[in-house]
């Protein structure tokens, strides 16, 4: 039994076209996992499969040994959280309401109002994204990098071992891509699991502890960030050319993308 | 910190017993209105002695009998009708995530009127809140048909099948009428299509407050599950929602509960619309609070706009569904150009 999310052979298909083909791949809990791959690879379908919002038609996918597609909804969503990607809302709520939302697998039928403790987690995960003042602000009049930070606080606040996350940091300013994979990589530290897809693969390689390349619906690389990007994965998978240099101090990979003269 | 986290919005208590207040100042008021003249304190001690709080009541008993069998039942119909059609639109736009969303503007009403209609007209009197019912239901299964084959559920899309399921459930019901109806029941069906409330009694009373506390109880215990709904069905079941079964469970609570409103008050329209509309101003979108504030304020609204239909024109009386669409469709048009700029 492994201390993670174990993904072992997990097949889905959608409207008659295969969109996961057996894939395996595993994300360890204390580190940051990213699940790259160019668009149409699977990578939304594949993290929604993990929670059982899409079916599979095989393989299992279990976290620390538990069934998660299987397990009772509510039991799940007090393991694991999920930031989607999210557009134009109309909902009247303020920020807090929203990230209070977070709270709902925690709090009984009869409850009328959240309890202190639901309260306290709340403003933790709002100073987490760094988003507190803005607590009474109405969360349709916010910026899309403002609406996105408050939507990972609204994860936090499930105080999930298992976090999952499809571009998290889609709409946010350079500043605030940091600020999030920062903070990602701080929770996974204190020991969650975090898979998140990311598109920005210098971003990815910059902060995740292990990468999982996703291509037309197989895994065809995973391991520690140097060890799979390579220029010829990145030909074959991105159809792009590429060379990989050293980050001056952290010695990271980074991806400069050789262009056509 | 907590009392200061709360502090932007009134408590449900606050709120419940303000509003609470005014239902009940409303109904006490809403009897004095009529041909003939009754002052509150009599309405107070006509109700505390049938109640069994005062022994002699010192009300004559022509003026007891005006009170209690000919006012009041209709005033009570008035807020059960209003509570439950505020509850009704409040559920029915958290679910469709749809703010127009309304029984009467997506068809549920006309196909609840279909459904009463022929069952009235088979001689099935009666069961008039069961064929309401299946009409509603059907009514509310061909619109999400529809606004599925219009190509997905956009507010506009939903409010176009409507429009057309209405039509359709309307033409049926015509056709109902003029094959089979005659003289006197004629004109009473049509009274009552349009929504009217003239005529309620104690029975109609009691079926329209049992129907409206039945379903809205569960209901209200559900708030916290349409909050999850408000960033979508898979944000809904990552928060432990069980979107399919709660999403059929409400749709056919909504239904049963329009044909049973239906069926006493006729297609009272944009009820269900504005109040919820109102009360969010105020509550925000959290359903917890917006769902009860919904219904005592839904109550206190159609018992004055019944109030205003039956004395306004006095001794003549306008259908109910005229007034409430006289104060709906300007804000129908409000709600739908602010979503327009939204989106």
């Amino acid at each position: 039994m492994s201390a993670g999310l174990d993904i072992t052979d997990v097949s889905a298909t959608a409207g008659g076209e295969s969109i996961l083909n057996g894939v395996t791949m595993r994300a360890l809990p204390g580190s940051l996992t990213g699940l790259i791959g160019p668009n149409g690879a699977g990578k939304s379908t594949l993290l929604r499969a993990t929670l059982g919002l899409v079916p599979t038609t095989s393989g299992t996918i279990t976290f620390v040994g538990n069934d998660l597609p299987a397990m009772p909804r509510r039991n799940r969503a007090r393991v694991a959280a999920f930031v989607e990607q999210i557009g134009a809302n109309e909902a009247q709520l303020t920020a807090r309401e929203v990230v209070m939302l977070g709270r709902i697998p925690f709090q009984s039928v009869w409850q009328a109002e959240p309890s202190p403790e639901d309260e306290q987690i709340v403003t933790e995960a709002i100073a987490a994204v760094d988003m507190s003042g803005f607590e009474h602000r109405q969360y349709n009049t916010m910026s899309g990098g403002e609406q996105q930070r408050l939507q990972i606080a609204r994860a936090l606040a499930q105080q999930p071992r298992l976090l999952l996350l499809d571009e998290p940091t889609n709409h946010l300013d350079v500043h605030a891509q940091l600020t999030a994979l920062n903070l990602l990589r701080t929770r996974a530290q204190s020991g969650a699991t975090v898979l998140l897809a990311l598109h920005d693969l210098n971003l990815a390689a910059a902060f995740c502890d292990a990468l999982v390349v996703l291509h037309q619906g197989r895994v065809v690389a995973q391991g520690a960030p140097q060890d799979v990007l390579t220029p010829a994965l990145l030909r074959t998978v991105y159809n792009v050319d590429a060379t990989l240099v050293s980050h001056p101090t952290s010695g990271r990979p980074m991806i400069a993308y050789n262009l056509p003269a | 910190m907590t009392s200061a986290a709360a502090s932007k919005r009134p408590r449900l208590i606050t709120l419940s017993v303000a509003l609470g207040l005014l239902l009940a100042g409303s109904i006490i008021f809403a009897v004095t209105f009529g041909p003939a003249d009754i002052a509150p304190l009599e309405v107070w001690q006509t109700i505390a002695h049938h109640l069994g709080l005062i022994a002699d009541s010192p009300v004559g008993r022509l003026r007891n009998a005006i009170i209690w069998e000919l006012r009041l039942p209709r005033v009570l119909v008035a807020a059960g009708v209003g509570a439950g059609l505020a509850l009704c639109g409040a559920v029915m736009q958290a679910l469709t995530r749809n703010p127009l969303a309304d029984p009467y503007l997506l068809g549920l009403s006309s196909g609840a009127s279909l459904g009463a209609v022929a069952f009235l007209l088979a001689g099935a009197a009666l069961y008039m809140p069961i064929g309401a019912f299946l009409g509603a239901a059907g009514a509310m299964l061909l619109t999400l048909l529809v606004t599925r084959l219009l190509g997905g559920a956009t507010p506009s899309r939903a409010i176009l099948a409507g429009i057309a399921i209405s039509s359709l459930a309307a033409a049926a019901t015509s056709f109902l009428i003029f094959w089979s109806a005659t003289g006197d029941s004629y004109r009473e069906i049509l009274s009552w299509l349009m929504g009217s409330l003239s005529g309620s009694v104690w029975s109609d009373a009691g079926i329209v407050i049992v129907a409206t506390l039945f379903v809205g109880l569960p209901v209200l215990l559900s708030g916290r599950s349409l909050d999850a709904f408000v960033f979508g069905d898979a944000a809904a079941a990552t928060l432990g929602v069980d979107v399919a079964r709660l999403r059929w469970l409400l749709l056919a609570a909504t239904a049963l509960l329009t044909g049973v409103l239906v069926s006493i008050g006729g297609a009272i329209g944009f009820v269900g619309l504005i109040v919820p509309h109102i009360v969010r101003l105020v509550t925000g979108s959290r359903h917890r609070l917006l769902l009860p504030i919904s219904m005592l304020v839904g109550a206190s609204f159609m018992i004055w706009t019944d109030t205003a239909a039956r004395s306004l024109f006095a001794p003549r009386e306008l259908p109910v569904g005229i007034i409430t669409a006289l104060i709906g469709a300007p804000i129908f048009l409000l709600v739908l150009l602010r979503y327009r700029r939204a989106t």
